[in-house]
């Protein structure tokens, strides 16, 4: 390896860190931390993409830390997977730093949101890249550990509620990921995750049963973080709290973490005999996406709606995956990206709308498509487009995600089923994948027009509230002008969105090679292991 | 020795639960605090112990030999269970924090109170989640 690759490997992970220390040594100077975060970010989105570029032909690029070799030394590995949601994660920086900058009341930034931030990206972005069962673990933990201040920074009664839910939730299931990790190295005597996929493959080899159900705990325990159906509870309960920002960074990137996980394990070290396991995964999956659609369907606060779609959404990629073909696992790599980028943005906007009403709640809002106010068309565009993308209305990317997906399913009912998924279940699941699409439109349509298209309220005593006399929200006890600089960066996200859906077929087809790819362990396997396979 | 330790292992992971279980939020803390030595303790004997207290040598190449005596010890696990013990230090310590602020934003321990929905959302919210029941076998 060269250094240039390894260098670049690194970076990723390196670049937040730093980034995160700096802002804890100026934490004193608002303005200076406030540049050196945006910059930052801004780096490490510009790294993420040289990063993509350099992987976008099929390589797989190492990094040994401190040069011990594979299986001894923890390995960072950048793959096509690994690198595109680095990429992911460095656009949400970016965009979702910029948003914090106007959007985070100034005591929080104060008191150290910048630094959490950069700490947060560093947890994913080491989460996505790291070829080490335990060094994930501890990306995990700085992951988690920072999203638990982030959540509750600020104080208020509503925050701490979801905090004390959000932490005790994801520490059992880190107990249970810690767990998983020493019985699976008690019975293979690694954890690299390309030597433990090697060493379960070996068919010669005398696997004990317990390192089967080591994985499932770790699959259990991915799927604690990813919110999947049953145990999704902590997500809704704690998602709408935070400032807008923090839970479009949540919203954006914690869950698809865990998602991230899970196709790796599945794809990279679940032995080729457990189908069982995709079996109970696409259940799984479809029972998640119907629950969380039925969830938001019932409330009526605009980020709580958002945080029940982020578990159906999931489900939809949990399907993908465990319908396991090259079509359906890309299309749902292609799923997460959309929705990474819509459902951060839609966060974004529902912070806003909070920021100009000055409430959340969609029976007080309202009149926010209003041509009265320049800004009227532009919170109309930046949530539209988001929204009808996750609602999966052409020629938008989660259009082209739904499709994929579905198409994958029908594939497997043509086929006559694989060895995980029979024709009919999987037609069972293209159904209520399509109707679950039929609800996500419904409850864009509910926030569309209860917040945009209905008139603003008027109070009893004939004062209109919402837009045109906007209650104080924390940020401002006085409502300040609205800026255009504030829906930049949901601008951006919506030109994404499209750009994506215009896109699709190359960018799916991309992600469909990808799949081809890890759907070939060994390719992995011998990229990270360098010929010292056992 | 194994045998024991798996049984004291399983002993304070069923207290963990017990105690996670309950409706104050101190002691879903100790709780908490219970699991993560329970899992700690899982990794050092599914991975680590090896018959150290058998007899076997320390993982370290004595002066003048090249290889490590054998049976020795596996020193990862250890390193496994110091880094995790770190780790479960400083949530512990944000934990407490965090239960703090709980009771000084709220005056009180009593979870059901901390979690009384202040939001008209909550109660119609349960009753779907229990009524849509999917389809998850077949």
């Amino acid at each position: 390896m060269t250094f240039d690759s390894t260098f670049l490997v690194v970076a990723p992970v390196a670049i937040p860190l730093i980034t995160a220390t700096l802002c804890l040594f100026t934490a004193r100077r608002l303005r200076l931390q406030q540049l050196i975060s945006t910059i930052g970010s801004l780096i490490l989105f510009g790294a993420s993409l040289v990063l993509l570029l350099g992987v976008a032909g099929g390589e797989i690029w190492t990094a040994h830390l401190s040069n011990w070799h594979a299986p001894i030394g923890i390995v960072l590995v950048a793959d096509r997977l690994a690198a595109s949601m680095v990429l992911l994660t460095g656009i949400c920086a970016a965009t979702i730093g910029f948003f914090s900058l106007s959007q985070v009341a100034a005591r929080d930034q104060a008191s150290g949101f910048h630094s959490l931030f950069h700490f947060l990206m560093a947890g994913v972005c080491g989460a996505f890249l790291t070829g080490d069962l335990f060094n994930l673990f501890v990306w995990f933990e700085v992951m988690l550990l920072s999203s638990f201040v982030l959540l509750g920074l600020g104080g208020g009664k509503k925050r701490i509620q979801g905090a004390v839910k959000y932490v005790t939730l994801n520490l059992i299931g880190s107990a249970i990921f810690l767990v998983s990790i020493g019985v699976l190295y008690g019975q293979l005597g690694t954890l690299n995750m390309a030597d433990v996929a090697a060493k379960l493959a070996d068919e010669s080899a005398e696997i004990h049963g317990s390192a089967i159900v080591a994985v499932v705990g770790l699959l259990v325990a991915f799927a604690l973080k990813a919110g999947v159906f049953p145990l999704f509870f902590w997500l809704p309960a704690s998602y709408h709290a935070p400032s807008p920002a923090t839970s479009a960074i949540f919203a954006g990137l914690l869950t698809k973490v865990g998602v991230y996980a899970l196709i790796r394990t599945c794809t990279l070290i679940l032995p080729p005999d457990a189908e069982v396991v995709l079996t109970v995964l696409a259940w799984i999956g479809v029972a998640t996406m119907f629950i969380g659609v039925m969830g938001a369907a019932v409330q009526i606060e605009f980020r709580k709606v958002l945080s029940f779609h982020i578990i159906s959404q999931i489900g939809y990629m949990v399907l993908g995956l465990a319908i396991y073909t090259p079509l359906a696992i890309g299309a749902a790599v292609y799923f997460m990206a959309h929705n990474i980028i819509a459902k951060s943005n839609l966060f974004l906007v529902a912070g806003l709308a909070r920021r100009i009403a000055g409430t959340e709640d969609l029976k007080a809002l309202g009149g926010l498509a209003n041509a009265k106010y320049w800004w009227g068309p532009w919170i109309m565009i930046a949530f539209f487009i988001p929204a009808m993308s996750l609602a999966g209305l052409p020629p938008l990317s989660g259009f082209f995600a739904k499709l994929g997906i579905l198409m994958g399913g029908l594939e497997v009912v043509e086929q006559g089923g694989t060895p995980s998924l029979d024709p009919v279940s999987a037609a069972i699941a293209v159904g209520v994948a399509l109707l679950v699409g039929l609800f996500t439109l419904f409850s864009m349509i509910k926030i569309w027009n209860e917040a945009f298209w209905k008139p603003a309220k008027q109070r009893a005593d004939g004062v209109a509230i919402g837009v045109d006399r906007p209650t104080p929200v924390a940020l401002d006890p006085r409502p300040v002008p609205v800026r255009f600089s504030w829906f930049v960066p949901s601008l951006v996200m919506a030109g994404i969105t499209v750009v994506m859906g215009l896109f699709a077929g190359p960018i799916l087809a991309w992600y469909e090679a990808m799949a081809t790819e890890l759907l070939t362990p060994e390719l992995y396997r011998a990229a990270v292991l360098q010929g010292v396979e056992p | 020795m194994d045998a024991i330790l798996a049984i004291v292992a399983g002993i304070v992971a069923a207290a963990a639960v017990y105690l996670l279980l309950q409706r104050r939020l101190l002691q879903v803390v100790l709780g908490v605090a219970l699991l993560s030595h329970a899992a700690n303790t899982v990794v050092f004997l599914s991975a680590g112990l090896n018959g150290i207290l058998d007899g076997a040598h320390m993982p370290i190449i004595p002066r003048g030999e090249t290889a490590l005596a054998t049976p020795h010890a596996d020193p990862l696990p250890q390193a496994f269970v110091l880094t995790a013990i770190v780790i479960a230090f400083g949530v512990m310590a944000f934990l407490i924090a965090l239960a703090w602020r709980t009771y000084m934003e709220t005056g009180t321990d009593d979870l059901s109170e901390i979690w009384k929905p202040e939001e008209e959302t909550a109660g119609p919210m349960e009753g779907a989640k229990q009524e849509s029941t999917p389809p998850t076998s077949s």
